[in-house]
């Protein structure tokens, strides 16, 4: 991606991220504990990936974060810079979540819209997120006349319309086909920068590619392995083959469960 | 495509309906055939004319105010939960009694002019659609209400930009059946007392005998109903602009 897109998407107020700082977080669903005693942190201004199996409790993890499950919570989620949660995050999940009534252009202002902040200024900074992620000419569209990968990018742009520190994912690109996800992933990586990022994923090779840092949970309640850091910086090269032999590791850890 | 095949259904009806009459040597006042029903049609085209327009008013005036109502009670029964507890069961009740035996009743309070059959009407039309338009409302799609709420969506804004629209579809299918059975609560609010429109125009031409007259009244209110479907479905894809309209 060229320097104007960071211009417009990682602005100002992403260089103060804080950290997201879970302390002694249980929490369980009628008969089942998913968390207990759980103490994470996301690291500030980073991209972390959380890799487990299917109901291990990574999206009721992103749920808590974000705020919207509060019932059978107890511990303490905060943000380093002592500032509330409340309004902070921004949500980004596997489904694009477009409305299909509106345009792509009023579905990237959706949250000004429902806040009732919608301004000349608003409409103005969608209009050039759009071209720079090369929807320029589809302001005026239907998500239904686009495609899963265009849907998926408008679903992106709208996230960052929303200048939130903290980006919360819920398998974003586990939808799209193989090159498309490529792509997306590395417009992600340098549209998101600055920002805190919390991503849940299956996909071992997703998690290398974006992840400054890498966490895989398991078991339940969930726990979670030791931080693997990979070397070189975000979007790495799906080729490279330190990352090819770490994505193998990592498969071994999602099955067996253990540190290797 | 689609109006050269509603052209060939009704040809192919009335073909049928001739074939019975030659077949079965039906006398004329039991069921007249289609030529002569034609012509009285043209022998009275004026006063068909002028009943069919105060049915159509009737009909018209109904579906507006019994969708009114009931897009109103969709509303305040998903703003309000604890109005939705007494107005639900209230709802529910009141369809357990057959509209049409209250058609006297309307007549006795409203009277013989039109508001008692527009009243039948709305009556009619008034529960499908509350009941479409409601479930429409409360089955909005979880993960939007979601993300509407990590995005600190106003509640109003919630329901105008998220709720209403996603629920707009259903409406459109409550609307269509209201409308289809609108035509019935007109015609039957003139059939218990009243001294216009095409269900008293046919009461008439049937106590005199004049059978031919009430078929002729018969098929312009099939005409009328069509009509007025047809209209209300296009309307309905207009609004539900997002869905793809179903290819023919």
């Amino acid at each position: 991606m060229n320097n104007s897109t960071k211009t417009v998407a990682g602005q100002g107020k992403r260089s103060s991220a804080p950290s997201v700082i879970l302390e002694n977080v249980s929490f369980s669903y009628p008969g089942e504990q998913i968390f207990r005693d759980l103490n994470f942190t996301v690291k500030c201004g980073q991209w972390t990936c959380l890799i487990g199996p299917s109901g291990c409790g990574k999206s009721t993890l992103l749920r808590l974060i974000s705020g919207t499950l509060r019932e059978n919570f107890s511990g303490k989620i905060h943000f380093s810079d002592g500032n509330s949660q409340n309004g902070r995050t921004a949500w980004m999940a596997q489904k694009d979540l477009l409305l299909p009534w509106l345009s792509v252009l009023d579905n990237v202002c959706l949250g000004s819209r429902l806040r009732g902040e919608m301004s000349h200024e608003k409409r103005q900074k969608a209009i050039s997120l759009l071209e720079d992620a090369g929807l320029g000419e589809y302001g005026d569209s239907l998500p239904s006349e686009l495609s899963g990968g265009m849907r998926q990018r408008v679903a992106l742009l709208r996230t960052l319309m929303e200048e939130r520190p903290v980006i919360l994912m819920d398998e974003p690109f586990s939808a799209l086909d193989a090159l498309t996800r490529l792509k997306l992933q590395d417009l992600s990586a340098s549209l998101v920068e600055g920002a805190t990022v919390l991503m849940v994923t299956h996909d071992p090779l997703e998690a290398l590619r974006l992840g400054h840092r890498i966490y895989v949970m398991t078991h339940r309640p969930a726990t979670l392995s030791k931080v693997l850091i990979p070397p070189g910086s975000p979007p790495r090269e799906p080729g490279d083959p330190a990352i090819v032999s770490l994505q193998a590791r990592l498969l071994h850890r999602l099955v067996g469960g253990g540190n290797p | 495509m689609r109006i050269i095949r509603l052209i060939f259904i009704a040809v192919g009806l009335v073909l049928v309906w001739q074939t019975i009459v030659l077949l079965t040597h039906v006398p004329p006042y039991i069921l007249p055939g289609p030529l002569n029903v034609a012509k009285a049609a043209l022998t009275h085209a004026g006063p068909l004319f002028d009943h069919a327009m105060t049915t159509l008013f009737e009909i018209i005036a109904g579906l507006l105010i019994g969708t009114l109502l009931g897009t109103l009670s969709a509303l305040s029964m998903i703003a309000s939960f604890s109005l939705k507890r007494w107005l639900l069961p209230v709802l529910v009740i009141s369809q357990a009694i057959p509209v049409f035996a209250l058609a006297p009743l309307l007549v006795l309070w409203f009277g013989y002019g039109m508001s008692s059959k527009i009243a039948m009407a709305v009556l009619i039309i008034f529960f499908p659609v509350t009941a479409a338009f409601y479930d429409g409302l409360r089955s909005t799609e979880p993960e939007w209400l979601e993300l509407a709420q990590v995005m600190n969506a106003k509640p109003l804004s919630v329901i105008r930009h998220i709720r209403i629209p996603s629920a707009l579809p259903a409406f459109a299918s409550g609307l269509r059946v209201a409308t289809a059975v609108a035509p019935i609560g007109a015609v039957v609010g003139e059939w218990v007392g009243s001294s216009k429109g095409l269900g008293f125009y046919m009461l008439h031409a049937n106590a005199r005998m004049q059978i031919d007259t009430m078929f002729a009244a018969l098929v312009v209110l099939g005409v009328l109903a069509l009509a007025i479907y047809f209209s209300v479905d296009r309307i309905m894809i207009k609004i539900v602009y997002w869905q793809k309209e179903e290819t023919e």
